[in-house]
């Protein structure tokens, strides 16, 4: 498990790395998911299992959509099919094919691993979600309140103004 | 382990600020802080486990929800900033006049 942990981390940082130095948006996200989902296995490994589902889904599920989404509202125009011509290539999607196999290997093994060594101790979602809506409920409002500002920040700066003289 | 994960999310935040201020690319400035929020996220969850405690998770949720707000907010600035200066440079926008 140890080694799962360290595998995980080099995964990582070499996720991030192969993505700050790609000159493509999709490939660059293509990684940074990667890294994401490197990073939920060192949250499993930490025993923090319901930060790790929260991980692959909003994280590399929810945000990382929303990313390609506006990739994808960007690339208009002819250069956007000779992007695609390029991204069928295989040199593009060996790197963080490569990686993520990497990764499903390591689920596999931890998932036969049964037995938990000198780790420390998992902490359930019940212990979280008993410690979010006690202690910490104002926070979750808060949270709350600062998400519906996005949506309506977000509504606001997408809305677009059709003035007179527009083209 | 423990020690290990903090130099994990040290190295991460690096990387995620070298990137903020190499690239001149826009979506990859928003990607960087990404990169830094889930630095941050990992080292609450480190210290989380150190004390196996429940507090590191649920600051790591408040990161996510302030990560979600962040990006979608950013991303509409994006889309703005596109359909003004048709490209994604952001020393294009370095005067501030609208």
């Amino acid at each position: 498990m140890q080694v799962v942990f360290y595998i995980s981390g080099a995964i990582a940082i070499l996720a991030t790395v192969l993505m700050l130095t790609r000159m493509n948006a999709v490939h660059a996200l293509l990684y940074l998911v990667v890294s994401l989902l490197a990073i939920a296995v060192v949250f499993y490994v930490l025993g923090a299992a319901l930060a790790a589902a929260l991980e692959v889904i909003i994280y590399a599920g929810a945000i990382m959509v929303l990313f390609i989404f506006v990739v994808m509202l960007l690339n208009l125009g002819e250069t956007a099919a000779n992007e695609e011509r390029r991204l069928l290539t295989a040199s593009m999607w060996v790197g963080p094919a490569i990686l993520s196999a990497v990764l499903i290997a390591e689920f596999v093994y931890i998932l036969s691993a049964e037995s938990h060594g000198n780790f420390p101790a998992p902490v359930g979602p019940k212990q979280v979600a008993t410690a979010l809506y006690a202690p910490y409920l104002i926070g979750v409002e808060l949270a709350s309140m600062l998400l519906l500002a996005g949506i309506v920040g977000a509504y606001h700066l997408g809305f677009r103004k059709v003035r007179k003289g527009d083209s | 382990m423990i020690r290990d994960g903090f130099i994990l999310a040290s190295i991460l935040l690096a990387l995620g600020t070298a990137g903020v201020l190499v690239r001149r690319n826009i979506m990859f400035v928003l990607m960087s802080i990404e990169v830094m929020l889930n630095a941050a996220g990992l080292a609450f969850i480190v210290a989380g486990a150190r004390w196996s405690q429940a507090d590191g998770q649920i600051l790591f949720l408040f990161i996510l929800a302030t990560a979600a707000a962040e990006v979608s907010v950013g991303l509409a600035l994006v889309l703005r900033f596109y359909h003004q200066y048709k490209l994604l440079d952001a020393d294009a926008a370095s005067k501030m006049r609208g």
